[in-house]
């Protein structure tokens, strides 16, 4: 069931994590959050959930493709 | 005009073998962070390896294209995110979901609900979801969804690099961003909470 989100943190949640309010914009989200507790949490939530993500989808790259890679070098554009 | 004194030809050569050698090393120290884009655009490590290997081909055939002083991870995923849609890889389009009435709220409001309130506190409600149903909720979002995904959320792009690669409006890569996050959690919420 959804428990009555705050508007105001649906609209800024994401722009807020992605650092690309402006300042006046960025003022108002934390004052709000400091006054919220529920956008405090699903904050935390939102940021804990994008660092997990993040730190699963990477993926090293294969020993051997730099050598590849590195193969690569001086193409000729008419190649 | 007379022909270039052989001296002046041969300082010119030697400057673009220069000029050339330090655009290739540029471009191969990015290789792990293009790889790991390549990664989760792509179903396998070996297309991956295959796009990645495409892309430098590319970009070293025509490096003369780059500006100098820009920023070259834009221009090879550029490059990168083209050749991932010449080769059709983007075919498959995954089963449109169903929007949530609760949107962004869904994950956080079913893990709340199955642990309890103070679920939403604890970092363990996100740990206890596995790298895999990670991995694999990711390559289940629809292709463009996703592509603005791992752009931003696993290469580290802004929102501006992002359109620059994908040759779309900011608008564009920010509403692509929230409906590919929204559909990423909503497939977590299904694979841990069901």
């Amino acid at each position: 069931m959804t428990r009555d989100p705050c508007d105001k943190c649906e609209e800024i949640l994401q722009e807020f994590l992605d650092r690309t309010l402006t300042n006046e914009e960025w003022a108002e989200a934390e004052s709000h959050l400091v006054g919220c507790d529920y956008c405090r949490r699903r904050y935390r939530f939102e940021e804990t959930l994008r660092r997990y993500v993040k730190t699963s989808a990477v993926e090293r790259m294969p020993a051997g493709l730099m050598d590849k890679l590195n193969e690569l070098r001086g193409l000729d554009a008419t190649a | 005009m007379s022909e270039p004194e052989p001296a002046t030809e041969a300082r010119r050569i030697a400057a673009e073998a220069r000029d050339r050698a330090r655009f290739e090393d540029e471009a191969l120290a990015l290789a792990d962070q293009v790889y790991r884009v390549a990664r989760r655009l792509v179903g396998s490590r070996e297309e991956a390896e295959d796009l990645v290997q495409e892309t430098y081909a590319r970009a070293f055939r025509s490096w003369r294209s780059f500006t100098p002083g820009t920023n070259m991870r834009a221009w090879l995923l550029r490059i990168l995110t083209n050749l991932n849609v010449d080769r059709g890889r983007r075919i498959q389009r995954s089963p449109q979901t169903q929007p949530l009435e609760e949107g962004d709220y869904y994950l956080a409001n079913k893990v709340a609900s199955a642990a309890g309130e103070e679920a939403l506190e604890q970092e363990q409600v996100v740990e206890r979801m596995s790298q895999d149903s990670i991995v694999n909720a990711l390559a289940e979002i629809q292709p463009q969804f996703r592509e603005v995904v791992v752009l931003v959320d696993i290469g580290d792009f802004t929102y501006a690099d992002a359109a620059q690669i994908l040759d779309v409006p900011i608008g564009t890569v920010m509403s692509r961003l929230h409906r590919g996050r929204r559909a990423l959690k909503q497939k977590l919420a299904e694979d841990a909470l069901t």
